[in-house]
This record gives C-alpha cells, sequence and structure tokens, in this order.
C-alpha cells in the first residue's frame, strides 16, 4: 500500500490531541492491514490476531502524546503491534513458541531452489481461483516466524526495508538476508505447486534490466 | 569474471529489490542470458513476490474494519482519560 501521508498524520494528531478526538479512525484506518497481517503472522490465529489489533490501536490512542514524529507513524505503531503480539505469544501457553528471535541470521542458509523451467508466470487471473491464495497463504503460515515478519512488511504490505527493519526492531541487513532466505523457501515450495497455474506464454514482470 | 548458478540464487532477492551493484547486476543479466535455469528461478521469485503483494491473497476478516472502528468509538466516549 501507499505510504501514508506524513503531514496529514502530523495535523492528525496535533488536532487529535488537542480534543478532536474523532480524527483518530482517519489516523488510524491506512495502518489496519499492516497492523492486522504483522499480528496474523507472529499468533497465526485470526481471532487472536484480531483481538490484539484491537488492544494494539486503543494503546496507540492512549500513548499518542509519546510519538515523537522521528520515525514514520506506522512504524511506530507496528512496533507497538509487534510488543503486543509477542506479549499475547507469551501468554499462550499451550502454544509451542515458534522461535522467537531463537533463529538466528547466523545460520547459513544455501538454499536451492526448485529448478522448474516450465513455469515462468502466474496471471493475475488465477488469483481469482480461490486455491490459489489458499496455497500461497499456507506456504507463507509455514515460514518460520522471523522469516514470515519480514516477508509480511516488506512483500505483503510493501513497506520499504528500512521501515520494515524499524518496525522489527533489527538492522536493515538483517531484514535482507531474512528476506532473501524467506523467498528462496517460497520459492522453492510454491514453484511445484503453482507451476499449473502457468500459462503458455511468457512475459517479463517489471523492469529486468 | 565469470559466476555461477549458486552466485545467482544467492543475490537473487537483492536483484529483485534493484539492491546489486551495477557490475555484479552486469554479471547476472550475462549469466541469465544464456542459462535458462536461473531465468526461471528469477521469474518464480519474482512471481512469489508480485502474488504476495497481491490484496486479494491477503485479505482482512470480515467485518474487522466495523468491529475496530466500534471498539475505538467506545475508547473515544471515555470521559476524562487521564491519557489524552
Amino acid at each position: 500500500m501507499a505510504p501514508p501521508d506524513a503531514q496529514f498524520e502530523a495535523d492528525c494528531i496535533r488536532r487529535i490531541l488537542a480534543g478532536e478526538k474523532q480524527l483518530f479512525h482517519d489516523l488510524i484506518r491506512p495502518c489496519e492491514r499492516s497492523i492486522y497481517f504483522l499480528l496474523f503472522s507472529i499468533l497465526k490465529n485470526e481471532a487472536e490476531a484480531e483481538d490484539v489489533a484491537q488492544d494494539t490501536v486503543i494503546k496507540v490512542f492512549q500513548n499518542l502524546d509519546k510519538f515523537r514524529g522521528d520515525s514514520q507513524f506506522r512504524t511506530w505503531v507496528l512496533s507497538i503491534a509487534r510488543n503486543e503480539g509477542l506479549g499475547r505469544l507469551r501468554k499462550i501457553s499451550n502454544r509451542r513458541e515458534d522461535s522467537i528471535d531463537a533463529e538466528t541470521d547466523e545460520q547459513s542458509g544455501d538454499f536451492t531452489p526448485a529448478i522448474l523451467t516450465s513455469w515462468r508466470e502466474i496471471p493475475a487471473e488465477a488469483l481469482e481461483r480461490k486455491e490459489l491464495g489458499n496455497i500461497l497463504r499456507r506456504a507463507i503460515e509455514g515460514l518460520p516466524e522471523i522469516y514470515r515478519n519480514v516477508v509480511l512488511l516488506r512483500d505483503i504490505e510493501e513497506m520499504d526495508i528500512r521501515e520494515s527493519a524499524a518496525a522489527l526492531g533489527i538492522s536493515e541487513a538483517s531484514v535482507k538476508v531474512r528476506l532473501h532466505r524467506a523467498r528462496a523457501l517460497l520459492q522453492r515450495n510454491l514453484a511445484p505447486q503453482l507451476k499449473g497455474f502457468a500459462p503458455v506464454k511468457r512475459r517479463w514482470f517489471g523492469g529486468r534490466q | 569474471m565469470r559466476i555461477d548458478c549458486k552466485h545467482v540464487w544467492k543475490h537473487i532477492s537483492a536483484y529483485i529489490e534493484n539492491d546489486v551493484d551495477p557490475q555484479l547486476r552486469a554479471e547476472i543479466d550475462r549469466h541469465l542470458e544464456t542459462c535458462e535455469i536461473c531465468s526461471a528461478v528469477l521469474d518464480s521469485t519474482r512471481n512469489v513476490v508480485i502474488l504476495m503483494a497481491d490484496d486479494r491473497v491477503f485479505e482482512l476478516p470480515a467485518g474487522f474494519s466495523e468491529r475496530l472502528h466500534a471498539r475505538i468509538e467506545r475508547e473515544l466516549q471515555k470521559p476524562n482519560d487521564p491519557n489524552t
């Protein structure tokens, strides 16, 4: 999604703090999706993610005067969401902690990709088919948490590397390493499953220079 | 310097991000011109990235936004919140 307008946010925050509380609805709306999906990536449960998303938003409102404007508003919001999500995860005693920070970037990760020359491109229309979405979601949900978070912010919510790093409290270098491994894992997992969706024609996406 | 397939795979994500230096980029491009396998790996990785960004793949639960704003509204209606 497009990055929210910083000037709009700054004005909104100033006015909310001055008493125009209703503006909080507009301030938080552009962040809703990112909050939910970050929490879903941490908690892997829709109901929990929604519940913690609501708690996060209330916390954001209650702490709005503490936002200093030295990061993007959404980054600040997502760091609160992440803390809330990890807090909830710790409380869920019967859930195996899916390696919260247990995995490090030091693991050597030479992934061999799926080598399938028959799968070049997925047409956008294929997404109308529900199973494609399901295959993708399952693959992403199956990633270790540290990779899932990064993919979620960078590839699903299309945040830039810097903002993703700030929201997750890790370095930009770590974001890049994790992103690379996550994409490699997804490619290896998905390419064999998705080749059935491939059309015959070939077309390049984006600008390979 | 000629680079091999493994070398290309190592940089695929950065290549998609346009985050490799021009010299390496040129080497990768030269490799891709002749290597069908790496071209396919690049394409499929890029496809995965493109698919993930499609809003239809990840949709908010039905009614999520309405419930969220109802909860916000209840919070906004609270009198004398010491934090605001």
